[in-house]
């Protein structure tokens, strides 16, 4: 075989490789999706996150607006404080809220930013003030339970339900 | 009872002699590595390799990865249909190929093909004194024949995965959403939100990469060894299969463990 | 430094394991300029010799000596050196199949040199043209018969006109028109060039027609003989006379070792 024939089939063959990678990148993972524009950084506090990852989406109205970046554990506050990375062009008050929520009833948990009425946004490094944590299914139940007082037949029956949903 | 005496010392050799072995090779290999960066300047060998190993095994492969990513499609369906989840379907076959079944069956099926095809091709070589022949025209047959072969199969290898991995995700998307009935819009955007380029596709990358110089390095290690006989051929391209097949699984353990352990 | 013998194998012992030694401290010269045979039954040494003197092996014991130097296996440089120097032409030619007649005769001059693809071209044409197979050079290597593969295989080996050339068993299995030609070939190569030829054969007739000198080794792997043709003819060394006429018994037994015939099929005198 002719050498410029072997060189063009190598050539069909790498780029063959090459619009599988793409193919792979793009339509069958989050690298399209995400945009690569430069984000802003805010932080935010927790008493509890929940299970919320590294890369878990941060949504307004629903649409993806950022990721989560990084979470750590404060030891003086004994809080997560979770930084967040925010598209450069979405901007949010400077009293917007993160809350930790659920997709779905047991899917993944990712950051929901309501936006407040200031006038200010907050910038590169602002701290959102008003987060609200992960729910816990077991705080959920107590709280269930014992806001049932006047009827004290139901909560014994509910503390059974529950203890035997909580197993 | 002297064959029960006998018993130990025979696995005590056996072992001895595996482990001679694995130090020869180990030798070879990094002896190959020495020649790697000379035998870019022969592109035109190595071009020719890239076709004889990658552009050759393309139909294997390929056909490979359709009918797999059939299976998977079929199979992942009915069993996600039982937990109502079959909107993730897109996003577990992917998961499926990308991390594990491309890198992993694409390295089986190159060493049953393009590896089987090295040995043998060296092994005659050898047996027909070609690389003597070469030696004693001051030419290093390591560096003019091994070589080439070795960085084609390095180049081929993740290109072949990568193929296999995208024609899988369409032949399960076609099973799935032209043929069941899956929707098309949560096939994609759920496998897009969850599968991660760096982490998923990247480590599957690196997979196919080490697979790839593991395969190749066997095939020419057990051509360049083989006894010169069309019996030791013959021996030889069964022992690339095996060993090749072995040393991809063990490390595929070794790499996932390492890739994707829930930190 | 001009030598009279281009090579020397002086007091060499070789065995390719510690069990057996396949050449027993023999020595040889070989004239610079002539053919030169190197005559034995099958395994006594002939090809490790070639071998030896490539530089392949190196010598258990003893030194091979190319034109004043001593071939030093471990020295890869002078290797490299000597092996411009010299060639071998392999039993079955050792063509390289993936490439075709004309790239397999170009294979040496690529290497080695820095001449133009049109320089190339017309020093192939040439060499190919020197053995007789100038219209064959398109061909591919599955194509040409074990005649013509040894040809080509010639001329690849003269490619880049080395003092030494090595013949392997040249004349084996061919048949008489073959066995001509290369005869005929390797004289006048020899004759044209100036070149020294070693030829390593157990085809006495075909050698002695062409060589000046001749050495004949014994299964032991030592020397037994060795002269001119007009020499050896002469011999009465029983060994040398078993060996020149082809005696089916002589020094070199007919059966394999074995118990007499009586014992193995049971028979009681």
């Amino acid at each position: 075989m002719t050498s410029k024939k072997i060189e063009t089939l190598v050539g069909l063959f790498v780029l063959a490789g090459i619009l599988a990678f793409l193919f792979l990148s793009l339509k069958a993972a989050n690298l399209g999706s995400f945009s690569t524009q430069s984000g802003y950084m805010l932080q935010a506090r927790f008493d509890n996150i929940g299970g919320l990852k590294v890369r878990a989406p941060v949504r307004s109205a629903g649409v993806v607006v950022g990721r989560v970046k990084a979470i750590n554990f404060d030891t003086k506050t004994y809080q997560g404080v979770v930084q967040l990375d925010i598209d450069s062009n979405v901007q949010f008050p400077k009293d917007s809220s993160a809350k930790i929520l659920t997709s779905g009833l047991l899917g993944d948990q990712y950051i929901g930013m309501e936006p407040g009425a200031d006038e200010a946004n907050l910038t590169n490094g602002d701290t959102v003030q008003l987060t609200q944590s992960a729910i816990v299914l077991e705080s959920l139940i107590s709280q269930f339970m014992f806001s049932g007082k006047s009827s004290t037949e139901a909560a014994p029956a509910a503390a059974g339900a529950a203890s035997g949903a909580a197993k | 009872m002297n064959g029960l005496l006998n018993l130990p010392s025979a696995v005590g050799r056996t072992v001895l002699g595996m482990l001679r072995t694995l130090g020869h090779a180990g030798l070879f290999f990094v002896d190959l590595l020495r020649f790697l960066p000379g035998s870019w300047r022969r592109f035109g060998l190595i071009l020719s390799q890239v076709h004889a190993i990658g552009n050759r095994s393309l139909v294997i492969i390929v056909a490979s990865g359709v009918a797999v990513g059939f299976v998977l499609g079929l199979q992942l369906y009915n069993t996600l249909n039982t937990f109502g989840a079959t909107e993730s379907l897109g996003l577990v076959v992917n998961l499926s190929l990308v991390r594990e079944l491309g890198p992993v069956v694409t390295a089986l099926l190159f060493a049953g093909r393009a590896g089987t095809s090295l040995t043998a091709e060296i092994g005659l070589m050898k047996a027909g004194e070609q690389l003597a022949a070469m030696e004693l025209m001051a030419v290093d047959p390591r560096s003019r024949v091994l070589a080439p072969r070795f960085i084609g199969g390095m180049i081929s290898m993740p290109i072949l995965a990568a193929l296999f991995s995208a024609v899988g995700i369409l032949g399960a998307y076609v099973v799935a959403v032209l043929l069941i009935g899956v929707d098309a819009g949560n096939f994609w955007s759920i496998m897009q939100n969850g599968v991660d380029v760096w982490r998923d596709v990247g480590n599957g990358v690196v997979k196919s990469f080490v697979f790839g110089i593991i395969c190749t390095a066997v095939a020419l290690y057990q051509g360049y060894e083989t006894k010169p006989t069309p019996e030791g051929v013959a021996y030889a391209t069964t022992r690339t299969v095996v060993t090749s097949s072995l040393a991809v699984l063990a490390m595929d353990f070794m790499l996932t463990a390492l890739m994707f352990s829930t930190s | 430094m001009q030598v009279d013998n281009l090579i020397e194998i002086d007091h060499v012992t070789f065995g390719y394991d510690a069990a057996r030694t396949i050449l027993n401290d023999v020595s040889l010269s070989f004239a610079r300029g002539k053919v030169t045979a190197i005559l034995g039954g099958s395994g006594c040494g002939k090809t490790t010799l070639l071998r030896l003197i490539g530089g392949v092996h190196a010598a258990t014991k003893g030194r091979v000596v190319f034109d004043g130097e001593v071939v030093n296996v471990q020295d890869k440089t002078q290797l490299f050196r000597l092996r411009r120097r010299l060639s071998m032409l392999f039993q079955f030619g050792a063509l390289f199949t993936d490439l075709s007649v004309f790239d397999n005769v170009a294979f040496p001059l690529r290497e080695h040199t820095d001449l133009t693809e049109s320089m190339i071209r017309d020093i192939v044409l040439m060499k190919l043209n020197a053995v007789g197979l100038r219209g064959a050079a398109k061909l591919r290597i599955s194509e040409v018969s074990g005649g013509m593969a040894r040809r080509i295989a010639l001329a690849r080996a003269i490619a880049l006109d080395p003092e030494l050339i090595m013949y392997d068993e040249p004349f084996a299995g061919l048949d008489p028109i073959s066995m001509g030609v290369t005869a005929n070939l390797i004289r006048q190569l020899n004759n044209a060039t100036g070149s020294t030829a070693l030829i390593v054969s157990h085809d006495v007739q075909e050698c002695f027609t062409i060589c000046d000198y001749a050495y004949l080794l014994s299964s032991q792997g030592k020397v037994v003989a060795h002269g001119t043709p007009a020499q050896l003819n002469e011999s009465t060394d029983p060994e040398v006379l078993q060996f020149i006429r082809g005696e089916p018994d002589g020094p070199v037994r007919f059966h394999y070792p074995a118990v007499p015939i009586a014992q193995d099929l049971g028979i009681t005198a």
